[in-house]
C-alpha cells in the first residue's frame, strides 16, 4: 500500500531519460554550431553532465552505487581533461592569436 | 509532490541556461550560464538522493572547472572577440542534428525495458558513508590510479602552458 | 651378405662427398684415383655377391628402414639381391670401373676434373639404388637419380651454351618419360596396395592376361622406359647427350643409364607378359625405333653421334627382343652392348683424344697407322656389334633374331635387316676414319698421339670381354646348356611360364639359315662399304633420300614445330593476353583504384573540426538509428 503510493508518487524515470537527452542535444548543438573552441569545450561538458546525470538516476533507480561510483570516476576524468584541455586551447590561442577552430585547418591533405 | 515540483524547475532552468550558453555572443556569459546550469544538476542528484555527488559536483564543476574555464578567458582576453561569425547553412544542420539526435536518444533509451527497483527519496546507496565505503573496498585500485591521472594531468598542463624558450 | 650390400651404396656415396665438397682443395690428380678406389671396392664386392648368388641361388632381402608409413600405407627403404640385380651390378660396376680408370687419363687436362669424378660417383650411386632398389618406389628415386647426373655430365662443359641446351633437352625428354613411370607407379599402388616388386609380380600372376589394369599400368611404365632408353618417340635426346664428356657417353649414354628402361621392363616381366597389347606397342616401338635409329646414324659424319644413333637403334632392337618376350636374350644382350659399346665410345674418345677434340670424321681418315692400339680396340668393337662371329655381339644378337624368327619368318627377316643396318654404319666408320687417306684440310692442333696407358688398358678389358663374353651362351646348334637363360631362368620363371611355349621349335635348316645368312650378307656389306667409303675421294653432300637421313628424319625439327612452337605461341599468348592483360591489369587495377580513390578521398580530409564533428555526430547518429531499427 505504502510502496504503491510511494511509486505514484517518485518521478518517473522516463522523465530522466527525456531531460538528460534534450540536455545531451544541446550539447551536441553546441559543438556543432559554435566555432569559439571554449564554447564547444563547454558544450562537452554539457554532454558530459547529462550523461552523469543519467547515470546516477539510473543507478539510484536500481538501487546501484555502482552507477554513482562511475559518476565519480567521469568526474575525476573531466577535471583533468579540462585542465589539459584548457592548456592546450592556451597554446593554440599563442600559436594562432585565436580559438577559431575553423583556423585549425593547417592537418590536412 | 514536491519532489515532482523540483524537478520541473530544476530541469527547466537547466535547459533554459544551457540554450543561454549557446545564445550569449559573450563567452563570459556562457561561462556563467553554465555554472547555473551544473548548480541546477547538482540539485537534480540530491533529488536523487546522491548527496555526496551533489557535493563533489558542485566542488569539482562549480568550484575548479568554471573557474578554470574564467580564468581561460580572461587571461586570453578573449571576450572582446565575441562571437565567429557562422553560417546560416551550419547552423541549420546542427540544428537538425542535434534534434535527430535527441530523438534517437530517446528511441534508443524507450526500446530497453526500464525496471525501478529501489526508490530514489528512500535509497541509502547515495549517501557519503555508503559510497565511501565501497569506494575504499571495492574501487580502491581505480581511485588511487584516478590520483595518479590527476598528477599526470597537472604535470601535462605545467608543461603545455609553460612558455618556449625558444 | 646384408652389410656388402650396404656397403655397395655406402663406397660411391663416401666418394661423391668426399671428392665433391673437397673439391676445390682436393689435389686433381687425387680426386680420379680416389672415385675410381670407391668404384673398384664395389667392383670387388659385387663379384662377391656375385657368386655368392650364383652359388646360394638364393634371393637376398636387405631391409635398411621403413621409409614411407603411415596408415595402411608402408613402403620401406629396401635392396633385393637376385640374379638379375647381380648381374647389373657386374655390368655398372665392372664397366664402371673401367671407365673411371679411362676417365683420369681423358680428363687429365681438363680443369674442373674433380667436378667430373664426384658427378660419376654420384651416378654409380644412383645406378645402384635404382638396380638394387626392391621397390618401384626406390627404383624411381635410383630413376630420377641417374637423370640428375645425366644432365649434370651433359651439361659438364657449362660454359658452351649449347652442351647447356643438350642437358636441358635430356632433363626435360625424360621428365616425360618420368611422368608416365609416376603414373605407372601411382596405379600400381592403387591396385595392389604395395609397390615391392616381388610382392607384385606375385599378385599380378593371379590376374588374367590382357587385363585393363595391367595394360594400363604396363604402358605407362613404358612410357617411363622409352624416356630413358631413348626409344621413338621421345629419342632425340640421346644424340644431342654426347655434348657430354666421352667417357660420360660411354657410361651413361651407352652401357647402363641408358638399358635402365630394359631393366625395368625385364623387371616387371611378370606385368608385362600379362598384356599382350603392350608386349606388341613395345615390339613395334623398338622396331621402329632400331630401324629408325640404323638409318640416321649411316649419314651422320660426328663420330660421337654415329655411336649415339647406333646405340638407339641398338636399344630399339633390345625393346624388340624384349617386345618378343625374350627377356633373358634382352639381358644377354644388353651385357654385351655394354661392353661392346663401352668400347667404341672409349675408342671413339680415344680417337678424340688424339686429335685434339676433333669430331667430325670427314676430317679424319688414315689414323690405323698413327693410333694402332686404338685402330685394334676400335677394329674388336665394330666386328663385336657387327655381329660377326666369335666375338660377343654375333651370340646375342643370335638369340634375339631366333626369337624374332620364333616369332614369325617376316618378323624375323626385319630384325635380321635391322642388325645389318649396324654393319653398314660401324664399317663405314671403321674405314672412314682409319682407312681412308686423310684429307687435305685436316690440320690437328697437335701431332696425332696414341692415347696414355692409363686409357688404352681399360679399353683392352673392355675388348677381351668383348670378345668372349658370348661364349656363356653359345647358340642352340652347338652347345645344349644355355648358360645364360639358366642364370636368369629363375628371374623370368614366373613370366614365362605365363604365355604359351611356341608350339613349334625352329627347325635345325632355319636355324642354320639365321646362323649363315646374316654372315654373308655381313661380308658383302662389309666390301661394299671398303669400296664405298675407302676408294670415294671425298663424302658427297647427301642428296634426296640421303639428305633426309643425314638431317635425322626432321625429328628435332618436327618435333620443334609439332611442340616446341605451338607451346613457344600458347606461352607468348598466355604472356600477352593472360598475365599482362588479365593479371597484370587486375593487380594494377588494385593499385590504381587504391590511388585514384586515395585521391578523390583525401578532399575529404578538409582540416575542418566543424566538418568532421558533423560527420561523427550524423554517423553516431546513423549508428544509433539502426540500432532501433534492428
Amino acid at each position: 500500500m505504502g510502496s504503491a503510493i510511494t511509486q505514484f508518487q517518485i518521478i518517473p524515470l522516463q522523465y530522466y531519460i527525456l531531460f538528460c537527452s534534450a540536455l545531451f542535444s544541446i550539447g551536441v548543438i553546441g559543438v556543432l554550431a559554435k566555432r569559439n573552441a571554449l564554447v564547444i569545450f563547454m558544450s562537452v561538458e554539457l554532454m558530459l553532465n547529462s550523461a552523469n546525470l543519467l547515470l546516477a538516476a539510473f543507478s539510484a533507480y536500481r538501487n546501484d552505487p555502482a552507477g554513482q561510483i562511475f559518476v565519480f570516476f567521469i568526474m575525476v576524468v573531466a577535471a583533468a581533461e579540462v585542465a589539459i584541455g584548457l592548456a592546450l586551447l592556451v597554446v593554440v590561442y599563442r600559436s594562432t592569436h585565436s580559438i577559431d577552430i575553423y583556423k585549425l585547418d593547417r592537418l590536412k591533405w | 509532490m514536491l519532489s515532482h515540483y523540483l524537478f520541473f524547475f530544476l530541469s527547466a532552468v537547466a535547459l533554459i541556461s544551457a540554450m543561454m550558453v549557446l545564445l550569449s555572443k559573450k563567452p563570459i556569459h556562457s561561462v556563467l550560464y553554465l555554472t547555473l546550469t551544473f548548480f541546477t544538476l547538482a540539485g537534480h542528484y540530491i533529488l536523487l538522493n546522491a548527496q555526496f555527488l551533489a557535493v563533489v559536483h558542485i566542488i569539482v564543476y562549480a568550484g575548479a572547472i568554471m573557474v578554470l574555464f574564467l580564468f581561460t578567458v580572461m587571461l586570453l582576453n578573449l571576450n572582446i572577440e565575441g562571437e565567429f561569425p557562422k553560417s546560416t547553412l551550419m547552423k541549420f544542420v546542427s540544428a537538425i542534428a542535434g534534434g535527430m539526435i535527441f530523438l534517437v536518444l530517446i528511441g534508443t533509451l524507450k526500446s530497453f525495458e526500464v525496471t525501478t527497483i529501489g526508490n530514489p527519496e528512500l535509497t541509502q546507496i547515495g549517501l557519503v558513508k555508503n559510497l565511501g565505503k565501497i569506494l575504499y573496498s571495492d574501487y580502491i585500485l581505480p581511485f588511487e590510479l584516478s590520483s595518479i591521472l590527476f598528477l599526470s594531468a597537472m604535470v601535462g598542463a605545467v608543461m603545455l602552458g609553460k612558455k618556449d624558450k625558444n | 651378405m646384408q652389410l656388402i650390400s650396404i656397403l655397395l651404396l655406402v663406397f660411391p656415396l663416401l666418394g661423391f662427398l668426399t671428392i665433391g665438397l673437397l673439391q676445390k682443395q682436393m689435389n686433381r690428380n687425387l680426386s680420379g684415383i680416389l672415385a675410381s678406389v670407391a668404384i673398384f671396392i664395389n667392383f670387388c664386392l659385387s663379384a662377391f655377391l656375385f657368386g655368392y648368388v650364383i652359388s646360394s641361388n638364393q634371393v637376398l632381402e636387405v631391409p635398411l628402414f621403413d621409409w614411407i608409413k603411415f596408415a595402411d600405407i608402408s613402403i620401406p627403404f629396401a635392396l633385393t639381391i637376385d640374379r638379375l640385380s647381380a648381374l647389373m651390378l657386374m655390368i655398372v660396376n665392372g664397366v664402371g670401373l673401367l671407365i673411371h680408370i679411362y676417365s683420369i687419363g681423358y680428363m687429365k687436362e681438363d680443369e674442373s676434373v674433380n667436378r667430373f669424378f664426384a658427378y660419376l660417383n654420384l651416378f654409380i650411386f644412383f645406378m645402384l639404388i635404382l638396380v638394387l632398389g626392391s621397390d618401384y618406389l626406390m627404383l624411381f628415386i635410383g630413376w630420377e637419380g641417374v637423370g640428375l647426373s645425366s644432365y649434370l655430365l651433359i651439361g659438364f662443359w657449362f660454359k658452351d651454351h649449347a652442351n647447356n641446351n643438350a642437358a636441358k633437352k635430356a632433363f626435360i625428354m625424360n621428365r616425360i618419360g618420368d611422368l608416365g613411370f609416376l603414373l605407372g607407379i601411382f596405379i600400381l599402388f592403387s591396385t595392389f596396395k604395395t609397390l615391392s616388386i616381388i610382392d607384385i609380380a606375385d599378385k599380378a600372376s593371379m590376374m588374367h592376361s590382357g587385363d585393363m589394369t595391367l595394360t594400363i599400368v604396363t604402358l605407362c611404365l613404358f612410357v617411363g622406359a622409352m624416356g630413358k632408353s631413348a626409344q621413338i618417340p621421345l629419342f632425340t635426346w640421346l644424340p644431342d647427350a654426347m655434348a657430354g664428356p666421352t667417357p660420360v657417353s660411354a657410361l651413361i649414354h651407352a652401357a647402363t643409364m641408358v638399358t635402365a628402361g630394359i631393366y625395368l621392363i625385364a623387371r616387371s616381366s611378370v606385368l608385362f607378359v600379362l598384356s599382350p597389347l603392350t608386349m606388341n606397342v613395345i615390339l613395334v616401338v623398338g622396331a621402329v625405333t632400331a630401324l629408325v635409329g640404323g638409318l640416321i646414324a649411316i649419314y651422320q659424319n660426328d663420330i660421337k653421334k654415329i655411336l649415339a644413333y647406333s646405340t638407339v637403334s641398338q636399344l630399339g632392337f633390345l625393346f624388340m627382343a624384349l617386345g618378343l618376350g625374350s627377356f633373358s636374350g634382352a639381358m644377354f644382350h644388353l651385357t654385351t652392348h655394354a661392353f661392346f659399346k663401352a668400347l667404341l665410345f672409349l675408342a671413339a674418345g680415344s680417337v678424340i683424344h688424339a686429335l685434339s677434340g676433333e669430331q667430325d670424321i670427314r676430317k679424319m681418315g688414315g689414323l690405323r697407322s698413327k693410333i694402332p692400339f686404338t685402330f685394334a680396340l676400335f677394329i674388336v668393337g665394330t666386328i663385336a656389334i657387327s655381329g660377326i662371329p666369335p666375338f660377343a655381339g654375333f651370340f646375342s644378337k643370335e638369340v634375339i633374331l631366333t626369337a624374332a624368327f620364333e616369332h614369325g619368318t617376316a618378323m624375323g627377316v626385319f630384325a635380321t635387316c635391322i642388325s645389318l643396318l649396324t654393319t653398314i654404319y660401324m664399317f663405314r666408320l671403321l674405314f672412314v676414319v682409319f682407312f681412308k687417306p686423310a684429307g687435305k684440310d685436316f690440320k690437328p692442333a697437335h701431332s696425332v698421339h696414341e692415347s696414355p696407358k692409363v686409357m688404352l688398358y681399360p679399353m683392352a678389358v673392355l675388348a677381351i670381354l668383348s670378345t668372349l663374353a658370348g661364349f656363356v651362351q653359345l647358340p642352340k646348334l652347338f652347345s645344349e646348356t644355355q648358360g645364360f637363360d639358366n642364370y636368369l631362368a629363375p628371374i623370368f620363371a614366373t613370366a614365362n611360364g605365363l604365355v604359351a611355349a611356341p608350339e613349334h621349335g625352329l627347325s635345325v635348316q632355319t636355324e642354320w639359315l639365321i646362323f649363315i645368312l646374316p654372315l654373308c650378307v655381313i661380308a658383302l656389306l662389309v666390301f661394299y662399304s671398303y669400296q664405298r667409303f675407302v676408294n670415294a675421294k671425298e663424302l658427297t653432300p647427301a642428296t634426296g633420300i640421303e639428305k633426309v637421313l643425314a638431317d635425322k628424319f626432321y625429328f628435332d625439327e618436327i618435333y620443334d614445330f609439332l611442340f616446341v612452337k605451338p607451346i613457344g605461341f600458347l606461352s607468348d599468348f598466355f604472356r600477352q593476353a593472360v598475365d599482362q592483360t588479365i593479371i597484370n591489369g587486375f593487380v594494377n587495377a588494385i593499385g590504381n583504384g587504391t590511388l585514384f580513390a586515395g585521391k578523390r578521398l583525401r578532399r575529404l580530409q578538409t582540416g575542418n573540426v566543424g566538418f568532421y564533428l558533423v560527420i561523427m555526430v550524423f554517423s553516431v547518429i546513423a549508428i544509433l538509428f539502426f540500432n532501433i531499427i534492428l
